[in-house]
């Protein structure tokens, strides 16, 4: 069970008011109309999945209904940092 | 290979069964193989025994980092089903369950499947109309299935709460009689002791740590016990580790890894015949040979490796189940657990070619792998032979993902699988 810190609320929470919404960062192509399919499929298809730190989007979706993101061990499953939206993480993955 | 029969049985207590044959070898790998097959789950020893059996390929070695079938080979809830939505699903599936109704026979290794019949149930109109559409598709495509109503659904499971006064009342279901379960690691031993017999060779506790690249194509694995083992061509069947296996080889999948649970109950008297799942309360429970009900649901919502869910996962599963069944409600649980699955955007698998030559992925499985075990190995079996997809294999491409030629069976099928 994760107990997460929500940003936004300045409290702990219980995972269950949480919704995990996948990779963060993801930048929009900034000419969609001229991109390749190539381009346009690793935007909207191909996902980070690393063993070990991942940057991810949350949504307090039961609490203030609000973005905001975590970094996160996918193998310990520890939470090593939470940051809002626009931010840019503190702890980043060696190598 | 010693045959297994009743007369072997009879024979062997004689003896006190003290002098059966080791069901497969444990040999030092060779220098150089036809084919390496990286991953000895299920899906990939019934490739090797594939690729023996009918293509005659049996310089073949099998690269497992644990044991065999220790991933979520030994970790699903055994459910074979054929049911899916679209063509190109419903043929792989369909394909996979012509093989597991004479598994049995061909390995000479009982796997107990029994066809059990699996009902995928409705609890709104539109559950309903999509049971319609999909009972229908299947039986355009030769997969057998039936639409039932409520009275239909209670008859088959007589001790299922079907009344119109729940919170989410049973409308009906599909019913597919040809489905049913396995026994799960019997599968994994089976397709092992066959591959085997063929003379392939299944090196365990080695781990492959990178992949040996030449000019774009590849000519074999780095491991940590074995060090260098060459081989003409490769084929990956690692599942939740298959990002992990396609970043040594240079390319990314669409690939994201989530923990999957389930559960059993202890070993209670028989009283589910079947296998019952829904996708709306969404949880699926069946009763295994034993007595211990055999639990499970859907993927946890975030990325993980650490083959463990979360609680949530585990409280909203057992109350879809006692949603169903109230009687369970008192039933102790026994063991719970997690693995990783690889699931793809469109919940279809990937069986490719890859950019990197003579390198071939069969992954992507996600929550739904095990009832597909024989037909995976079998049409990857072929495009590893013929060095090109298999005729069933073709739509399941990984480069669709830039093409747009998805199989979208999200949602289409029964449940999360």
């Amino acid at each position: 069970m994760f107990y997460i810190y929500c940003p936004h609320c300045r409290e702990h929470r219980e995972e269950e008011e949480f919704h995990a919404k996948g990779q963060a960062h993801i930048a929009r192509p900034a000419d969609p109309d001229n991109c390749t399919d190539e381009e346009w499929g690793n935007y909207v298809f191909f996902r980070k999945n690393p063993r070990g730190l991942h940057h991810e989007l949350w949504y307090h979706s039961t609490g203030c209904r609000k973005f905001f993101n975590v970094t996160r061990d996918t193998v310990s499953y520890e939470i090593k940092e939470v940051y809002k939206i626009g931010e840019q993480p503190q702890v980043v993955a060696k190598g | 290979m010693q045959r297994y029969s009743g007369f072997g049985l009879l024979k062997h207590s004689l003896s006190y069964h003290e002098n059966w044959q080791r069901a497969w070898r444990n040999p030092k790998p060779k220098k150089k193989y036809d084919v390496i097959i990286v991953g000895g789950g299920g899906h990939g020893l019934a490739t090797a025994y594939y690729l023996a059996k009918e293509h005659g390929i049996t310089n073949v070695a099998v690269i497992e980092k644990g044991h065999l079938g220790g991933g979520n080979t030994a970790r699903n809830t055994t459910i074979v089903r054929s049911n899916y939505l679209w063509d190109e699903a419903a043929h792989l599936y369909e394909h996979a369950m012509k093989l597991w109704e004479g598994l049995s026979q061909d390995l000479n290794y009982n796997v107990m499947f029994s066809q059990r019949g699996v009902l995928n149930l409705g609890h709104t109109l539109q559950d309903m109309r999509d049971i319609q559409r999909r009972v229908n598709a299947n039986r355009l495509n030769g997969i057998d299935g039936e639409v039932l109503d409520t009275k239909g659904v209670q008859e088959i499971v007589p001790n299922m709460d079907c009344s119109a006064n729940r919170r989410y009342p049973v409308l009906g279901a599909s019913w597919q009689p040809r489905a049913g379960v396995a026994r799960h690691d019997a599968v994994a031993w089976g397709f092992a002791r066959g591959a085997d017999s063929y003379g392939v060779d299944l090196i365990q506790q080695c781990e492959v740590v990178d992949m040996i690249i030449e000019d774009g194509a590849i000519v074999g694995v780095k491991t940590n016990r074995h060090g260098d083992i060459m081989a003409d061509r490769v084929g990956c069947v690692t599942a939740g580790n298959s990002g992990v296996m396609a970043k040594m080889a240079g390319f990314e999948l669409p690939l994201e890894s989530h923990p999957l649970q389930a559960l059993v109950s202890e070993p209670i008297k028989p009283c589910l015949d079947t296998v019952v799942m829904s996708n709306h309360v969404h949880g699926y429970v069946s009763q295994s040979d034993k007595g211990d009900l055999v639990i499970g649901a859907g993927i946890d919502g975030y990325n993980g490796y650490g083959q463990r869910g979360s609680y949530p996962t585990i409280e909203h599963t057992l109350q879809a189940i006692v949603e169903l069944f109230p009687q369970f409600s008192r039933v102790r649980m026994n063991r719970q657990w997690g693995g990783i699955v690889d699931t793809c955007p469109d919940a279809c698998p990937i069986i490719s070619d890859t950019p990197v030559e003579n390198l071939f992925f069969n992954c992507g499985w996600g929550t739904g792998g095990f009832k597909a075990t024989p037909g995976s190995g079998n049409v990857f079996a072929a495009t590893l032979a013929k060095g090109e997809a298999h005729p069933l294999a073709k739509p399941f491409s990984m480069f669709r993902f830039h093409n747009g030629a998805l199989i979208d069976e999200h949602g289409a099928a029964g449940v999360a699988h």
